[in-house]
């Protein structure tokens, strides 16, 4: 029975079940809802969910384990033999599920009996051939041993199957059964509905976080491998980033952080001014009909996608800074300090025009926090309104703005888009911001992009820069929001 | 009878410091006061009492023109200080402000030292030359705030570490300060315990000496113990205003005598 089937029924049966439910449970207290102890339709989802949701998570497990159960089992009767050379046992195995999918196909379309599938023989019948007929295409010639590997797969997966719909049905009837016989007015249904909702929450939150571990397991299992084919004291004390895809490179982080930590402190000397200027007009100076049209168009620049900030960098900020310290259009001052438009400082420029909104909006909201009577306690004793705000105002949202600037300062060294259009490619330790530098994630990029082999450190250096930025990022961020905590608390 | 009126009015002119005339706020549509007349003698202390809503806290605000940070908020009326309209184009608030100082419902000390809160008033309006200047009328202050002892150790230690009721005292210090000539109070010891509001009271009844104090309070004990004059406002109205042993005994109007029996309010 195909999958989609035993969803609909379990779905189906779950229906049924909850206006059995809800009857049974009104018919226990003669038509009275009054008598019941929860809400008729709590007894309804008690019976639904019951029957439904366990079965559903045997339904889901079983997908999940069933092929690496029959993977197991069938590569064990692959011979090493059969094993061509330069393929390895996972190609073999993709061939044999490819087969027998295509004969699944075949009798499911009726050009193959189902006792003929079982019986094919490689050396009898050119099953490519028949496959081809049904339009399911097999790259070489199928020779027996995988036919018989697939007809194996077939049937444990056939066995397999059978076996779950039964199993899940089982539950799922027994579910119902039980959650029904279990309805009488006297039933707590409102508890254990709370506590399924309860489940349920639960098990989005811990979902969520599982898969930011396992994003970093992953991240820290590459990391692994590339520390055991480089040395780690050249990754992170050497001062040379040279790949060379013959091997043999110099792959130091140091030179990529400088880049990156440079670009993010020209970003942030842009966008923390004009942010915290514009929030403090904002929050304090602009009145409703400003504020109402003024604060969305600011946001506006926080919805612009990264790679447009990027064009902007490369056609539009990097030639302008090239005219001005350039020879661009024979140049404005009439230096030659400039070369080309890629440069740090374009790529500071635009990444801290990037940050303005997230700076403000922070700010914003931090200003806004700021109790009303802490305004009125200083403009009360005659002070004027940015007397106020210089010193009053801001040093009470201080630790707040520091954690905005902080969280700013994480987006800049994690962002990639603008580096890679603005910031150009050469990796090196410069005070120069006109010069054009590279970042961590500018490297990320062009590393795993290439056409090279992916066990070589010159690709999986990527997951160790990916994982050192990510631990950069986390440590400011966990920074951030302590400063931000620890300091709130005090104006409530 | 004409002579009794020409001396009447020699007194008045000797001792009224604020004169209200007629005064109407709204906010928005609503209209919170509704013609407000009232004569407040210096060197006293006057209390506004009245329920909950009834303008009292809107009318102390107009005498410092608190009330146009609030957008909304639109004054009607004159309202007089040292014969001066102070709603006048040519007054600047900022300057009115440090001549009438105000102390708020809830203690809201800036997070600052407990020096740097008495000092901002005074580094503000430039009052102290030097230094040692500074540091006069700050003990001075917190002296008169009578909270000195209490704090005189600890000058440095932020003022958002203090308990409610030296918070408050600080920043009546703090109010006092900028030398002003009439202290407001918006309800002072609201959020304070019964010892820290004896302190603060006793404290109010010292300050009569020096400044004309406006005290508006939800206690009408409270007013019968600190205050001389008392104004009763009723729904924006100003019901009656006069002695406060009077009010409290033998009120004319009936809506007062309600209130002050607990029957409204």
């Amino acid at each position: 029975m195909p999958l989609l089937w035993l969803v609909l029924i379990l779905i189906a049966a779950s229906i049924v079940g909850f206006f059995l439910g809800r009857q049974r449970a009104l018919h226990t207290a003669d038509g009275n809802p009054r008598d019941l102890h929860s809400l008729p339709s709590y007894y309804g989802h008690n019976v639904a969910f019951t029957g439904l949701l366990p079965a559903l998570i045997i339904l889901v497990i079983w997908v999940l384990v069933q092929p690496i159960i029959i993977d197991n089992r069938v590569s064990n009767l692959i011979p090493s033999t059969a094993i061509p050379e330069n393929s390895t046992l996972g190609l073999v195995m993709s061939d044999v599920r490819r087969v027998a999918d295509g004969l699944d196909h075949a009798v499911s379309e009726g050009s193959l009996s189902s006792e003929r599938a079982s019986a094919l023989q490689a050396d009898k019948t050119d099953v490519r051939a028949l496959l081809g007929e049904s339009g399911i295409a097999v790259g070489n010639d199928v020779r027996p041993e995988i036919l018989s590997a697939a007809q194996k797969y077939r049937k444990i997966n056939h066995v397999g199957s059978s076996v779950m719909t039964a199993l899940v049905l089982l539950i799922a009837g027994g579910g119902f059964i039980y959650a029904y016989s279990v309805t009488h007015k006297d039933f707590r249904a409102r508890n254990i509905v709370e506590r399924g909702v309860l489940g349920l929450l639960i098990l989005a939150a811990s979902l969520a976080i599982l898969t930011t571990v396992g994003i970093v397991l992953s991240m820290f299992f590459e990391t692994l491998n590339f520390f055991s084919l480089h040395s780690w004291k050249d990754f992170y004390l050497g001062t040379t980033w040279a790949p060379n895809f013959r091997g043999d490179s110099d792959l130091s982080i140091l030179p990529l952080l400088w880049g990156t930590l440079y670009i993010s402190v020209i970003a942030l000397l842009v966008a923390v001014p004009i942010g915290l200027f514009a929030a403090v007009y904002l929050s304090e100076y602009a009145n409703n009909t400003v504020r109402s049209f003024a604060k969305p168009l600011l946001e506006i620049l926080a919805g612009i996608p990264t790679i447009v900030y990027g064009l902007f960098a490369l056609l539009t900020v990097g030639p302008a800074l090239v005219t001005f310290f350039g020879q661009g259009n024979n140049g404005i001052l009439g230096v030659e300090w400039m070369a080309g438009a890629t440069s740090v400082l374009t790529a500071g420029v635009v990444m801290g025009i990037m940050l303005i909104p997230f700076v403000s909006s922070l700010s914003d909201d931090i200003i806004n926090a700021v109790p009303q009577t802490m305004r009125d306690g200083s403009l009360g004793l005659g002070a004027t309104k940015s007397e106020t705000i210089r010193q009053v105002v801001i040093p009470a949202a201080l630790p707040g703005i520091v954690g905005a600037v902080l969280l700013a300062a994480s987006r800049a060294i994690g962002e990639t888009m603008i580096v890679v259009m603005g910031a150009g490619a050469i990796a090196k330790f410069s005070l120069n911001p006109l010069e054009s530098m590279t970042t961590i994630t500018t490297r990320i990029v062009s590393q795993l992009t290439g056409d090279t082999d992916f066990a070589s450190p010159e690709t999986l250096v990527a997951f160790a820069l990916g994982l050192t930025l990510f631990v950069l990022t986390l440590g400011l961020n966990v920074l951030a929001l302590y400063i931000v905590r620890k300091y709130r608390e005090q104006y409530d | 009878m004409n002579d009794m009126t020409v001396l009447d009015k020699a007194v008045e002119i000797k001792n009224t410091k604020i004169a209200a005339n007629d005064v109407h706020v709204y906010y928005g549509d609503a209209h919170a006061i509704k013609g407000v007349d009232v004569e407040i003698e210096d060197k006293t202390v006057t209390a506004f009492i009245g329920p909950s809503g009834c303008g009292k806290s809107t009318f102390l605000r107009c005498l410092n023109r608190m009330n146009d940070t609030i957008d909304i908020c639109q004054v009607k009326g004159d309202i007089l200080i040292d014969g001066e309209d102070i709603y006048d184009k040519r007054v600047d608030p900022v300057q009115l402000r440090a001549k009438v100082g105000m102390v708020f419902q809830k203690p809201n000390p800036f997070p600052k030292s407990i020096y740097d809160n008495v000092a901002y008033g005074p580094r503000i309006h430039g009052l102290a030359k030097t230094k040692a200047d500074l540091d006069d009328i700050v003990e001075k202050s917190l002296r008169r705030g009578a909270i000195w002892d209490e704090v005189k150790d600890r000058l440095d230690k932020p003022g958002t570490g203090l308990s409610g009721g030296q918070q408050q005292r600080l920043c009546i210090a703090r109010a006092v300060a900028t030398e002003p000539e009439i202290l407001l109070m918006d309800e002072p010891c609201s959020a304070l315990d019964p010892i820290a509001t004896a302190q603060v009271e006793e404290l109010i009844d010292e300050l009569r000496t020096s400044f004309s104090v406006v005290i508006v309070t939800h206690s009408m004990q409270q007013a019968a113990r600190v205050s001389q004059k008392t104004a009763f406002f009723h729904l924006g109205n100003l019901v009656e205003f006069g002695e406060t042993g009077k009010i409290f005994t033998n009120p004319e109007d009936p809506r007062t005598e309600s209130y002050i029996t607990g029957r409204i309010g």
